[in-house]
């Protein structure tokens, strides 16, 4: 096995698994409309990579990771805007020239800060630094002061709120609740017919691949073991000569980074972007999803986001007043009952199994190859 | 600089030390110079501030006022990872060490080498680091126990393995909060040969409650009593001292 290092049999199964269902199960057996929600569901495994490092391993609790999504899916909105709004196609406002919603506020010329937006490669830095710094601010505040725990959750809730109201209060600049609507081409691209879908689905999928093999190799190095010290010991790391708040506000940035990617993808799979992204609730949603699939585990996590997110987007077709009970109910299940989340779940009843399926496979030398790591994702 | 009038140059030097806490002096003017390969420890009564002075020292606890030089420098005004970086390693009282990761995790920890988020990013597990946890885990009696997570160690082997994670260190000033606390009697004996063996080449600060082991291991002996000094001197000296029978020897 090539990746025997990096990944152990059972971190190696997961990925075959995961890889297997999202470059062709699911393109094979679903129709553009559902591959284009998994696209969705898919930007929030994103942010719950960024959790698992981040919560998991480095026992940071942020309930604010909504802000990142929304900082990346603004800054990918503001370009496909800026895109979606020339001349010709807005020459029935005021000002054309200028995305709609500012003409409908009585702004007549672009911003400032909007300028730079109509830069492909400036937005895409912006959607890694905007979020990574308002992430290197945030925790440099917070960590070096020693503030930790509860009371982080608490402050990052407060930003997800107070970056809400801001983006709704300032209409003129942001969309308001509407959000950016209309995003239409990308470098004149169309992003809107079925085949384009198709492509930024594969696109999503390999971004998410990447991200997953990011977060592994920060997992195996000496960072990652600082990672699971700190979170048991602080005191005895930073008795060890370390400085822990650095090591938080880096887990805490790349949590904010990986939720950013997340967010610019939704914005171009999803074709709009709007405050109920960013906001208070949402943010819980992401840490529900983490924990549901396991916070310990990248492929569960993974997992958690799409379930949870195709349970909600099944039930809440049927039943739209019952979501929220089932997700509440779900959240208090995980707590109580399988803390780990599903991938607990799959290393206590499950991985045992296939351990033994190797071990007799071993013994009995002269059996052929067969098919062993096909088998479907466990949950 | 005062350097120039002192005496010698020791390697630890604690002037007018004192912390209160919401008024309560924890320690009260204190002040005591350890110097090099000296092993000093510090008895004394409960709540007489005795790990209160090791939280100062390592910077877990802020100094009201006061100064701690160590070699020359400051240690009020540095961060806790800065004062390690410069040569002092405390132990704590109750074992803290990493559960969820092995006895060679743990020991790698503590390896001073990429310290920095950048350097722990790019740390390679080499030859030299393996050889040094290695020679490590074989003084602190857990060579065979490299791979075990530290969850599953006793109580004792917790004790070590943290006694090692300090001596990996290297520190020039170690400093251990009752390292035979809670112990069995034969991992005492283990213990007291262990801190022998660690003990040379380095300046050591302990505390300790067992008067067997103090006098064994002991150079020098302070007692504290309310944040002061009561007595201070050879460990004959002060166990004749009629103020340290009467608060602490006595009963």
């Amino acid at each position: 096995m090539i990746n025997s290092r990096f990944f152990n049999r059972s971190e190696l199964i997961g990925f075959i698994a995961l890889a297997a269902v999202l470059f062709v199960i699911l393109p094979l057996t679903l129709d553009v409309f559902r591959l284009n929600l998994v696209a969705k569901y898919l930007t929030y495994a994103f942010v719950a990579i960024g959790l698992v490092l981040c919560w998991g391993y480095g026992g940071i609790l942020s309930l604010g990771q909504g802000v990142f999504f929304g900082l990346g899916g603004y800054c990918m909105a503001m370009f496909l805007k800026l895109e979606a709004s020339s001349v010709e196609n807005t020459k029935i406002q005021s000002t054309p020239g200028i995305p709609d919603f500012m003409d409908w506020n009585q702004i007549t010329s672009l911003p400032l800060f909007w300028q730079p937006f109509h830069s492909l490669t400036f937005t895409i830095l912006a959607i890694i630094l905007v979020p990574g710094l308002f992430a290197l601010i945030i925790g440099t505040a917070m960590f070096k002061r020693r503030v930790g725990g509860t009371y982080f959750a608490i402050i990052t809730q407060a930003v997800a709120a107070i970056l809400t109201i801001l983006i709704i209060g300032q209409q003129g600049y942001t969309g308001g609740i509407n959000g950016m609507t209309d995003l239409r081409t990308l470098k004149g691209w169309d992003i809107r017919p079925d085949h384009a879908k198709v492509i930024l689905y594969f696109v999503e999928v390999v971004l998410l691949f990447a991200c997953i093999g990011i977060a592994q190799f920060i997992r195996l190095t000496k960072l990652g073991r600082i990672l699971v010290a700190m979170r048991e010991q602080e005191d005895r790391v930073r008795f060890s000569g370390y400085s822990v708040a650095n090591f938080k506000i880096f887990a805490f940035c790349m949590a904010a980074v990986f939720a950013a990617i997340g967010g610019a993808m939704f914005a171009l799979n999803v074709g709009f972007m709007s405050p109920s992204f960013v906001g208070i609730v949402p943010s819980i949603e992401m840490v529900i999803y983490t924990a549901v699939g396991g916070r310990m585990s990248i492929f569960g996590a993974i997992w958690g986001a799409i379930l949870v997110n195709f349970a909600k987007t099944s039930l809440s077709e049927s039943f739209p007043q019952l979501w929220l009970f089932g997700l509440g109910a779900l959240f208090i299940a995980v707590v109580l009952a399988f803390p780990n989340g599903l991938s607990g779940l799959w290393a206590d009843y499950v991985q045992p199994r296939i351990d033994r399926l190797f071990a007799s496979r071993k013994s009995k030398t002269d059996w052929k190859d067969n098919s062993v790591a096909d088998g479907a994702p466990a949950e | 600089m005062l350097i120039g009038q002192q005496p010698k140059e020791f390697l630890l030097a604690v002037s007018g030390l004192t912390v209160s806490f919401d008024g309560f002096k924890a320690v009260n003017d204190l002040s005591f110079y350890v110097e090099e390969n000296e092993i000093r420890v510090i008895i004394g009564p409960n709540g007489a501030g005795k790990t209160t002075v090791l939280d100062l020292i390592c910077g877990k606890t802020k100094a009201t006022s006061g100064s701690i030089q160590f070699r020359g420098k400051e240690l009020t005004k540095m961060r806790e990872n800065e004062i390690v970086q410069t040569g002092v390693g405390r132990k704590f009282q109750t074992p803290s060490v990493f559960e969820d990761l092995t006895v060679f995790e743990n020991l790698e920890i503590s390896f001073p080498r990429g310290r920095t988020v950048f350097g722990s990013l790019t740390f390679q597990r080499d030859q030299l680091v393996k050889n040094r946890v290695e020679e490590v885990a074989e003084m602190i009696f857990l060579k065979d126990k490299l791979n075990t997570y530290a969850d599953e160690l006793s109580h004792g082997q917790k004790q070590w393995l943290e006694i090692g994670m300090l001596l990996i260190q290297d520190p020039d000033l170690l400093m251990l909060d009752e390292p035979v606390a809670g112990m069995s009697v034969s991992e005492r004996a283990k213990t007291a040969e262990l801190l022998n063996r660690i003990i040379k080449n380095r300046s050591v600060l302990v505390i300790e409650h067992d008067m067997k082991f103090v006098e064994d291991i002991a150079h020098k002996v302070t007692v504290l009593h309310q944040g002061q000094i009561l007595s201070e001197g050879t460990m004959e000296k002060v166990q004749n001292d009629p103020k340290v029978i009467e608060v602490y020897l006595g009963h």
